[in-house]
C-alpha cells in the first residue's frame, strides 16, 4: 500500500534529520552530503535514472522568498506524437526533513501537461522531479533553490486561521492565454480544448512538534495526503502529499475537458477526515 | 531621579568591574523618555558581524524593578544589554517581555534566565517557538555562523498575555495587550502609562520595509486599533523612535498598496508567482529591505488574500 510505504519514509527521513541535527553541523552545503543517491534508493527502488531534460521541466524560484509558500511548476515536454505517456511525476525536495514532498498521477485521458503548486523549503537544496512514463522508465530533471533569510520559516502562519478553513475546498477555473481574456472567457464550452483550473484546500498541514520539555507541546504531524480530482468519473489528477506542501494546499493544473459537466474532489488527511466538494462544470466561472 | 539613576549607575559599574562579569561591552541605548531605555537596531539582515543586533529593544526601570523589552539576535546581544542596564541600575529584573518570537528579538533571551526574572509573552508564542524554533537555531547557525548562535535557547514565556495584563514595576504599571494575527501570530505590545510611551514590536516598521509573517488583513485592522492608543511616542520593532500615531502612516499606505494590488491579480487569475514579482512594486523607493522581503510579503499576502 502505497501509503503506508510513503508514512514510513517520512518518519525514517524525519529520524535522520533529527539524529542529524544533534551533531555539531559545519556550514551545511548540499554538496557535502548529497543525499539524492540514498533518496533514489528510498523513494524509487534504485530504479535507474534517465536524462529528463526532453521529458519534464520543473520551475521554482532561485530563493525562496517565503519559506513556507515556494511555488513550483512542472511542466511535461513529451512532443506532439510521441506515443509515450506522463504516468506520475514525483516531487523530491532533497534537504526537507520529508524529502517526498508529493506524487502525482496524472489521469489517463486528461492530458494534463503542467501542475503548480506550493512547498515548503527548509534549506539550501536540490529539488528533483522524476516522471514515470508509459515506457516504464523513470526521467530526472532538477533545479536549486536557496533557502529564504530573515524571520521566514516553512511552519504554519497563523495556526487558529489555518484550523477554522480546514476542510473548506474551492474550484476555479481559468482562461488559457489565447483563448479567450481573463475575466469574459464564458465563450468557452466544455468540449474546448485546453483548460486551465485550480483546486484549493483548507488545511493546517501541520508538520508536527517534537515535545518540548517546557512547555510540555506535543503536536502531531497533520496534513493532506491524499487528494483526488475527476472531470464525471475520470481521473484527473491524483495527489500523495506529504508535510512539505505548504499550509492550504493548491494545486492549478491543466487538463484536457472530457465534454463533462461535473467536476470532483475528494482529499483526505493524515487523521482520516475525507473531504468532498463537486462542482458544475458551467458554474465555475471562468 | 535622574541623579539617583546616575549614582547607582557608578556604583554598578564599580561592582560589576570589579567581579569582572561583565566582559560583554554595554549597548548603546539612549533614553527616550525618563526610565525608559532603547537600542536602536540597525537596518539590515542578521548577520555574524551585526551580532543579530537589527532590532530596536529596550529596558524600562521602575521604583522597585526592571522590565527588559526584546532580548536582541543573538545571546551577546542579550549580555550587552544586561551590561547596558547593569550600568544603569541594580534592581532585579523582574520581567523580560517578548514582543514576538522572531529570532531578533528573542534570540538574547538566555541572557536574562535565571531566579527571578519571569518570561512574558503572547499566549501563541510557546507554540510557535516550539514549531520554529529548531529552525530558526539551524537556519541562523547557516546564516551567521556557528558561533553567533552559541548558548542560543528559544525560553519559551511562562507568563501569558491572552487580552490584556499590568505588570507593576513599582510606581510604574506596564500594560500588555496581545494582537490578533497580524505581523505574526503572537504580537504584544507595551504601553508606559507614565511616559505614554509604546513599545509596538514589529507591529509598527519605519524605513525597514514591513515583514508579513502573519495576517495581511489582521496587521490592516491592528493598525486602526492600535492608532487609537493614547501614546505620545512609539518605539517601533525597526526604524527611529517616532511621534504617535503619525509613526503608522507608511506602514499603512505600504499594507494597503499590497493588499489592493495583490486583489487585482487574484482577481484576474495570475499565478502566485506573479504576485512576487509585481506587487507594491512603486514602493520600492520608499524602504530599506524593499528586495529581501517585498516578495516574500507578496507571496505571504497573495496566499492569504486568495481565500477571500
Ligand atoms: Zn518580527
Amino acid at each position: 500500500m502505497p501509503g503506508r510505504r510513503f508514512h514510513l519514509l517520512c518518519i525514517a527521513s524525519l529520524l535522520s534529520v533529527m539524529l542529524a541535527g544533534a551533531r555539531v553541523a559545519p556550514a551545511a552545503t548540499p554538496e557535502a552530503n548529497d543525499p539524492w543517491p540514498g533518496l533514489v534508493q528510498d523513494i524509487f527502488n534504485n530504479r535507474p535514472m534517465n536524462d529528463g531534460a526532453d521529458v519534464i521541466a520543473i520551475e521554482m524560484p532561485y530563493r525562496a522568498e517565503d519559506a513556507a509558500i515556494v511555488p513550483v511548476t512542472l511542466r511535461t515536454k513529451l512532443p506532439p506524437g510521441d506515443s509515450r505517456r506522463v504516468l506520475r511525476i514525483t516531487l523530491v525536495i532533497d534537504q526537507n526533513p520529508a524529502p517526498m514532498a508529493a506524487k502525482f498521477e496524472l489521469g489517463p485521458d486528461a492530458n494534463v501537461t503542467e501542475i503548480s503548486t506550493r512547498v515548503r523549503v527548509n534549506n539550501y537544496t536540490d529539488v528533483h522531479a522524476v516522471a514515470e512514463l508509459s515506457d516504464g522508465k523513470l526521467y530526472m530533471t532538477k533545479t536549486y533553490v536557496k533557502a529564504s533569510g530573515g524571520c521566514s520559516a516553512p511552519a504554519t502562519k497563523v495556526a487558529d486561521e489555518a484550523k477554522n478553513r480546514l476542510g473548506q475546498m474551492r474550484y476555479r477555473q481559468f482562461a488559457r492565454a489565447g483563448e479567450g481574456r481573463a475575466g469574459q472567457g464564458s465563450g468557452q464550452g466544455p468540449a474546448s480544448g485546453t483548460r486551465e483550473a485550480q483546486i484549493m484546500i483548507g488545511h493546517p498541514s501541520h508538520s508536527g512538534l517534537q515535545m518540548d520539555q517546557v512547555t510540555q507541546l506535543y503536536i502531531p504531524a497533520f496534513f493532506v495526503d491524499q487528494l483526488r480530482l475527476w472531470q464525471d468519473d475520470s481521473l484527473v489528477l491524483a495527489m500523495e502529499g506529504g508535510i512539505s506542501i505548504s499550509e492550504d494546499p493548491n494545486i492549478r493544473f491543466t487538463y484536457v475537458s472530457n465534454g463533462a459537466t461535473r467536476f470532483r474532489a475528494e482529499a483526505r488527511d493524515t487523521e482520516g477526515h475525507v473531504f468532498q466538494k463537486e462542482w458544475k462544470v458551467d458554474d465555475s466561472g471562468i | 531621579m535622574a541623579h539617583g539613576v546616575s549614582v547607582l549607575a557608578l556604583l554598578v559599574v564599580f561592582a560589576t568591574s570589579t567581579l569582572a562579569q561583565a566582559k560583554a561591552q554595554e549597548l548603546p541605548v539612549s533614553e527616550v523618555a525618563p526610565g525608559i531605555f532603547v537600542h536602536q537596531g540597525q537596518t539590515a539582515l542578521m548577520t555574524g558581524e551585526n551580532e543579530g543586533a537589527t532590532a530596536n529593544i529596550g529596558f524600562i526601570i521602575g521604583e522597585s524593578a526592571v522590565a527588559v523589552i526584546d532580548t536582541g539576535g543573538s545571546v551577546r546581544e542579550g549580555q550587552r544589554l544586561l551590561a547596558a542596564i547593569r550600568a544603569r541600575t541594580d534592581k532585579p529584573i523582574r520581567y523580560v517581555i517578548y514582543t514576538h518570537g522572531h529570532p531578533d528579538h528573542v534570540f538574547g533571551g538566555a541572557a536574562f534566565a535565571g531566579d527571578g526574572t519571569e518570561f512574558v509573552g503572547h499566549r501563541n508564542l510557546p507554540r510557535a517557538l516550539a514549531a520554529r524554533g529548531p529552525f530558526y537555531l539551524d537556519a541562523f547557525r547557516r546564516i551567521m555562523g556557528a558561533q553567533s548562535l552559541d548558548g542560543v535557547r528559544m525560553i519559551p514565556p511562562t507568563l501569558l498575555v491572552d487580552g490584556t495584563i499590568k505588570l507593576d514595576l513599582g510606581s510604574r504599571t506596564l500594560t500588555l495587550k496581545s494582537w490578533p494575527a497580524a505581523h505574526s501570530d503572537n504580537d504584544v505590545t507595551v504601553f508606559d502609562e507614565q511616559t505614554k510611551t509604546l513599545f509596538a514590536g514589529d507591529l509598527v516598521f519605519l524605513g525597514h520595509i514591513p515583514v508579513l509573517d502573519g495576517s495581511i488583513r489582521g496587521w490592516l485592522a491592528v493598525i486602526d486599533e492600535l492608532g487609537a492608543l493614547p501614546a505620545q511616542r512609539v518605539i517601533p520593532g525597526h526604524g527611529p523612535v517616532s511621534e504617535w500615531p503619525g509613526a503608522l502612516a507608511d506602514q499603512r499606505r505600504y499594507l494597503e498598496t499590497l493588499a489592493a494590488d495583490v486583489r487585482k491579480l487574484v482577481a484576474r487569475g495570475a499565478p502566485i508567482t506573479v504576485a512576487a514579482d509585481t506587487a507594491a512594486a512603486g514602493e520600492r523607493p520608499r524602504w530599506q529591505l524593499f528586495d529581501d522581503y517585498n516578495a516574500r510579503n507578496a507571496t505571504s499576502a497573495f496566499s492569504e488574500i486568495e481565500w477571500e
